[in-house]
This record gives structure tokens, sequence and C-alpha cells, in this order.
């Protein structure tokens, strides 16, 4: 594979006090591919995920992003990620549109762009004909849509997505996605944490099965499941001796 | 420490968009509080209390109400008005996912609690000068100062809202902080009706000095407050690296 590195993670550790949440991981994430981390709550999924967006600095190893050191160079990686986060932090002060201007302000974009791009992503979430509606009088499937909508407003060619479908009915997570299918149609690349099996069989290329802090493999979702049997549940069971569920 | 001011700016934006929604239904309260304890103090109390220090009384108390009001309008917003964007609203989670740093936002919210200082307390001024209550047009003096006040008290906010386990323990720091400076900061009497102790103690607390000024510039005796207004700025540059470091523990993990 000759695919350019978009992340590369070397060695990463992060401690919380005595907890090692992260303990040593190395990974890469390749341009335009669709990478899962799975694992059960705990398995130090979102650290990772929160290190990679610059959020956190890790204890020990060093990762880079876009070929940029994430310690020294956190807004310039910024500015090229989106990040959805798992809680729907929408700013309840601010209307659907607004939301997206607002947001879009943070990365210097000024309202001349910020508006026709706030407008399209609208449509392509299918919330279109909401944009004066206040965040407490959407549903959840529709925060999650708009969150999604937000962490697009950059272009980013990053997109991060921590548990992007937690929380939400059947339709809802369907509808999410699809549209991150078409975003990996356009080559975007895309990361993801998730505990859904089906989520990741149906979106990753590949996945890195996480297990109390460490990378156990990294591999497609098919390959693991041809080598080890059954579904990713499964192969989950049988590489770690854990349920997902737990 | 790097603060990137253009960023501190669209925080400090994202709260003008705010405000500018919504003042219509807060700006009429933060009003009448102001002007109850003039009517109530200045021409009730005024009535017995004739004079202080050769000032009519309610001309003693029009300056400290400016101060008190500039003030109390930068503590709402960095004490409850912060603590709800950053535990409630995660408002501050969404922002640092964007080129937006931590300093950033921190000087964002220092920023934009002064200025609700500077709203409300220029607007105070407003109505005290049209009630005749100023002697100078020095009284125009007392926006800077009011800034550098509200940057003090955002500061103390902030530091209090990076510590706080939770939302009801802003109550310590109102009764047990703001309520005895709003008492004895010489905005309804003189401190030297008190015992030396204690008049020296409230000699050295941010608001006193902030009466003071705002006292002298409205009687237009602004060079007599030099002193005051440089001990406001050493105060604000003193407090300041504690709000950054101690909500980038509270927010970073």
């Amino acid at each position: 594979m000759n695919a350019v590195n978009i992340v590369t993670a070397r060695k990463l550790a992060k401690n919380y006090n005595s907890l090692r949440a992260v303990d040593g991981v190395d990974f890469e994430i390749r341009q335009g591919e669709c990478f899962g981390f799975l694992g059960p709550n705990g398995a130090g999924k979102t650290t990772v995920m929160r290190i990679i967006s610059c959020f956190l600095a890790p204890s020990a190893g060093s990762v880079s992003v876009f070929g940029l050191d994430a310690a020294q160079e956190p807004d310039r990686i910024k500015s090229r990620i989106g990040v959805m986060p798992q809680e729907a932090n929408l700013d309840p002060d601010l209307n659907v549109l607004e939301n997206l201007i607002v947001y879009a302000r943070y990365f210097d974009i000024p309202k001349r762009s910020s508006a026709p791009r706030a407008a399209a992503l609208l449509d392509f979430v299918e919330l279109g004909g909401k944009t004066n509606v206040r965040i407490k009088e959407l549903s959840g499937g529709m925060k999650h849509r708009l969150l999604l909508a937000r962490a697009l407003i950059n272009e980013p060619e990053l997109l991060i997505l921590d548990e992007p479908t937690t929380g939400l009915d059947p339709h809802s997570r369907r509808a999410v996605w699809e549209k991150l299918e078409d975003l990996k149609a356009r080559n975007t690349t895309l990361l993801l944490t998730t505990h859904y099996m089906e989520e990741a069989e149906r979106l990753c290329d590949r996945v890195a099965i996480m297990d109390s802090g460490r990378i156990v493999t990294i591999e497609p979702p098919a390959t693991l499941m041809e080598r080890h049997g059954g579904n990713l549940e499964q192969v989950y069971l049988r590489l770690t001796g854990r349920s997902l569920a737990d | 420490m790097r603060i990137n001011f253009l960023r501190a700016f669209r925080v400090w934006q994202r709260h003008w968009t705010v405000h500018t929604k919504l003042y219509k239904s807060s700006f009429a309260l933060n009003f009448a509080e102001p002007v109850l304890y003039l009517v109530a103090f200045g021409m009730g109390l005024g009535v017995y209390v004739a004079e202080i220090n050769g000032m009519p009384y309610i001309r003693f108390i029009a300056p400290g109400i400016i101060a008190s009001s500039s003030v109390f309008a930068a503590v709402y917003e960095c004490s409850y008005g912060t603590y709800v964007r950053m535990e409630f609203q995660r408002t501050f989670d969404a922002i640092l996912a964007t080129p937006v740093g931590i300093n950033d936002l921190v000087a964002g919210e220092l920023f934009w609690g002064a200025t609700k200082s500077v709203i409300y307390g220029a607007s105070i001024t407003l109505v005290v000068a049209l009630f005749g209550l100023v002697d100078s047009p020095a009284v125009v003096l007392v926006v800077p100062v009011i800034f550098l006040g509200g940057i003090i008290f955002a500061e103390l906010s902030l530091i209090f809202a990076a510590l706080v386990p939770g939302i009801d323990s802003f109550s310590y720091f109102f009764t047990l902080f703001m309520t005895p400076l709003f008492l004895f900061s010489g905005i309804f009497f003189p401190l030297d009706v008190l015992p030396p102790a204690a008049a020296t103690i409230a000699s050295f607390t941010p608001l006193y000095h902030l009466v003071t000024a705002c006292r002298g510039l409205a009687a237009g005796a602004p060079a007599g407050v030099l002193m005051n207004v440089f001990w406001l700025g050493a105060t604000a540059l003193l407090l300041a690296p504690f709000p950054f470091r101690l909500m980038r523990r509270r927010v970073i993990h």
C-alpha cells in the first residue's frame, strides 16, 4: 500500500494519575480510508481520539497529523480536521444556522464563505428546512446530523467521529451511515470509534481492536472475520477474552 | 504562555452574538436593580443622611452604584455564565475542537466579562448623569476604569468557576466574598467609620479602589484617582495567570 499516511502514532501513551488509559500504541491512518477503533468503554478509544484531535497531550510517544507534530502545531492541525463529539454540544443559545456560522468563525471563515457552505451542509444532512429552529426543538437524530454538519464546516481533510451513532434509533443510525458513506466516496479520511459491530463492518476499511489501552490487532474487518470466524463481536471475544458489551 | 488575540476575539464575538439576540430580555433587569438602590438609599435614606463629606448622600452613593453594578455584571457572566457554558452546555469542548486554544478561550471569557461591565457600568453612568448626579464631564473616564475593574472581577470569578465542584458552590462566592465587598467598599459609607483594622482590610479590596476612582471622576478630580487606577491595574496583572492555569487544569482531561 503506497497511500499517504494522514495520522502516524508511535508508542503513544496517556496516563491519568496512576491509570494507564493508553499503553504505547502504534498505528497509521491512510488518506481516504475509514479507520475504526473498536472496543468497549474504557478501552482507551476516546483518549486516542482526543490526542489526535489535539485536545489532550500524550504522556509519552508522539502523534503526527498531516505530517505535523500534534504537540507542536495543534492550531494548524485543528484547522484541517473536523470533530464530531459523542455528546451533543451544540450551542443552545444559537439557532441551527447560527450554530454553523458562529462555529465557522472559530476557523476564521468569513460569513460570505460560511453562509453558502452552511446552507449546502444543512441540505446534505437534511436539515435545510430547520435553519431558524432552536437547538432544544431538534430530535436526537437531528442533533446528530447537525453535529456532523458542524464538523464539516471547515471542509476537513480528516473527520474524527466519536461514537457517531450511539443513542440513535436504527433509522437515524442508518441516516448517519449514509452520510458517512457519501463523505468516504468524496475521499474524506474518516476516523471513528464504535462499539457497534454492524457500524464497523459496514463503514470501516480497517479496524484497530483495542483492549485495556493496547491495540490487539489492526486488520480489515473481512480479514478478521475470515481468520477468526464469526462476526466482529465473536472475533473480539476470541482476541481479548472479553465481550464488547462489557 | 501564548494567547492568540484574534481567536480570543472569536470567543468574545460568540458571546456578543448571543448577547445581541437576548439583550432585550436581560437589559432592563440589569438597569432596574441599580436604579432601585439609588432610589431606596439615595432618596429614602438620603432624607436622614443629609451629607457625607460635604456631598449630598445620593451623590455620594451614585458612583458606588456605578462601580458595583459594573462589577456584578462581570461576576455573573464569568461565574454562573462561564460555568453553564463549561459544564452543562459543553460549549467549551465544542470550541476547543477548533483552532481556538484554551488560553484563547479564557482570554475571550475575561474580555467578555469586562465588556459586560462596560455595557452596564456605562449605561448606569448615563442614567446617573441624566438624574444630574455627576459634577464633571470627567465621568466619561469611568469607562476604561470600569473595564479594568471588570477584568479583575472576571478573573476572580473564573478562578472560582474553575475550582467549584458544582454550581451550588457559587453561593459561597457570593455570600462570603461578593456581599461583604459590596457592603464594605465605601459604596454606602466612608470606610473611616469602621474600626481601623477593618478599614485597613477593606482598603485593600479591589472594589474599594474602583468605587473611590469612580467617585473621584464623577466629582471632577481625575488626578486624585491615579493611585486607585494603578492599584487596579496591578491587581489585574497579579491575578492574570491564575484563571488560565486553573481553567486548563479543569477543562483539559
